[in-house]
């Protein structure tokens, strides 16, 4: 599974994508979800934690919590930003 | 001369000359001239949209040229709104400008936004960004969103014909300094032209019924990758069941106050002798500083609600403190209860004068 990462993400990340190698690695649980994507990639990086608003994309869609991922996804964390 | 002006694109069989007269009759705002606006204009402009709003109130610094294109050297310190409609007026006589020299607020966002068919929104803080997307929702007007970020630029159009709000994606608005703007942050100075130039692209279609718009999708711009990335997304009806703004925008941040930037400051502080500056910090840092005394009078911020203002409110009035912190706070203050009068941060306070005095 690949994560690309936007905006602030990228900093609090450190780089611009992620890969995960399967979803047997993400520790005792298999992340099903995109919500616990989000609580898996909360505990690598708390400062996801901190953004008010933060998409999630899956496949280059717009994805809610229950939306199911696997390893083939192409994942994109999409915070706003808001230069002019 | 409209016939030959505006030749090479009334010669596109998709475009021609009902898609020119419709640019004619369409009324088009744009919010900020700063990055996006700037490059925005300059071809809504050229490309003869009739009626061209904008809205705008600070002043051309010099750290806004290596995006803000239009704007000179020999322009720093002036108002950014009249430099630009005096360009624009010069590159296109025709066009009917509608200046605002202020900041879009939850008071007047209605009643301006009312007035056109479409707006942009090249805004540089979020408070303005949802702002925006409330008052287009609740007067179901479209509106194109350009936004940028160090060496990447986010554009989508909403709540157009139905189609999906910025809330819809970005529900929550972020809390004051957990993103970061590019005055904290940086842009790389193409950016915000190609950003802001695709914005002016789907103004067009919008008015011309041409091509595909950009609703519903959002474009993710890598300038390093050099990557265009589209994520689609859905409508969450909730979203339009907006009857009213909300009460509050978060007062306290970016363009809901008046600044002046610390270099056109110190301009009209060398040039003007009875300027109004009030120093908002206590008595004792004030009494070390005699460049400030010279013609600033000290009120600090605690006391600030309870002092009988004795000054002219025909002039603009200055706070300053030492980061631009308190004075910010002053500022929203006073502004809050004498409307009369015209109140301005001075950004960055003593810490960036000083700066540009060595």
């Amino acid at each position: 599974m690949t994560i690309l990462l936007f905006g602030i993400t990228k900093d609090i990340v450190g780089s611009s994508t992620l890969s995960m190698p399967s979803t047997s690695e993400f520790g005792s649980k298999k992340t099903k979800t995109v919500k616990e994507l989000k609580e898996y990639l909360g505990i690598m990086y708390p400062d996801l934690n901190k953004l008010s608003s933060l998409a999630i994309a899956v496949n280059n869609s717009y994805a809610d919590d229950d939306t199911i991922i696997d390893n083939f996804d192409e994942i994109a964390l999409i915070p706003p930003v808001s230069g002019g | 001369m409209e016939f030959n002006r505006y030749q090479r694109q009334t010669n596109l069989k998709e475009f021609g000359p009902e898609a020119q007269q419709k640019l004619k009759d369409a009324r088009v705002l744009v919010i900020g001239a700063g990055g996006l606006g700037t490059p925005a204009l300059s071809y809504l402009n050229a490309m003869g949209v009739g009626t061209l709003g904008i809205i705008e109130q600070d002043n051309i610094e010099l750290t806004n040229l290596q995006r803000q294109v239009l704007y000179k050297e020999v322009d720093l310190g002036k108002s950014k709104l009249k430099t630009l409609v005096a360009h624009l007026k010069s590159q296109n006589s025709a066009t009917n400008f509608i200046a605002f020299e202020k900041f879009l607020n939850r008071e007047n966002a209605l009643e301006i936004i009312s007035q056109f068919d479409l707006v942009l929104d090249g805004s540089d803080n979020f408070p303005t960004r949802y702002l925006v997307n409330d008052a287009c929702v609740i007067l179901n007007k479209p509106f194109v969103s350009g936004a940028i970020q160090g060496f990447e630029g986010q554009l989508s159009v909403y709540n157009y014909k139905g189609g999906p709000t910025y809330r819809c994606l970005f529900p929550n608005m972020p809390s004051q300094n957990e993103i970061p703007n590019c005055n904290e942050n940086g842009v790389l100075g193409v950016i915000p032209g190609i950003i802001g130039s695709l914005q002016a692209l789907e103004v067009v279609k919008i008015i011309t019924h041409i091509g595909e718009i950009m609703a519903g999708k959002l474009l993710l711009f890598n300038g390093l990758a050099h990557n265009y990335q589209t994520i689609k997304f859905n409508a969450n009806p909730k979203n339009f069941q907006l009857l009213s703004l909300k009460e509050s925008y978060g007062n306290e941040s970016c363009e809901a106050i008046a600044t002046i930037g610390s270099e056109a400051f110190l301009k009209i502080w060398e040039s003007n002798n009875n300027l109004q500056v009030i120093d908002v910090r206590t008595e004792e840092e004030f009494k070390k500083d005699s460049w400030i005394q010279s013609k600033a009078v000290n009120i600090p911020l605690d006391q600030l609600m309870e002092v009988h203002l004795e000054m002219n409110s025909n002039e603009p009035i200055y706070l300053i403190c030492q980061s631009g912190s308190r004075s910010r706070t002053g500022v929203s203050r006073l502004q809050g209860i004498l409307k009369d009068y015209s109140f301005y941060n001075v950004e960055g306070g003593l810490n960036k004068l000083m700066i540009h005095q060595k």
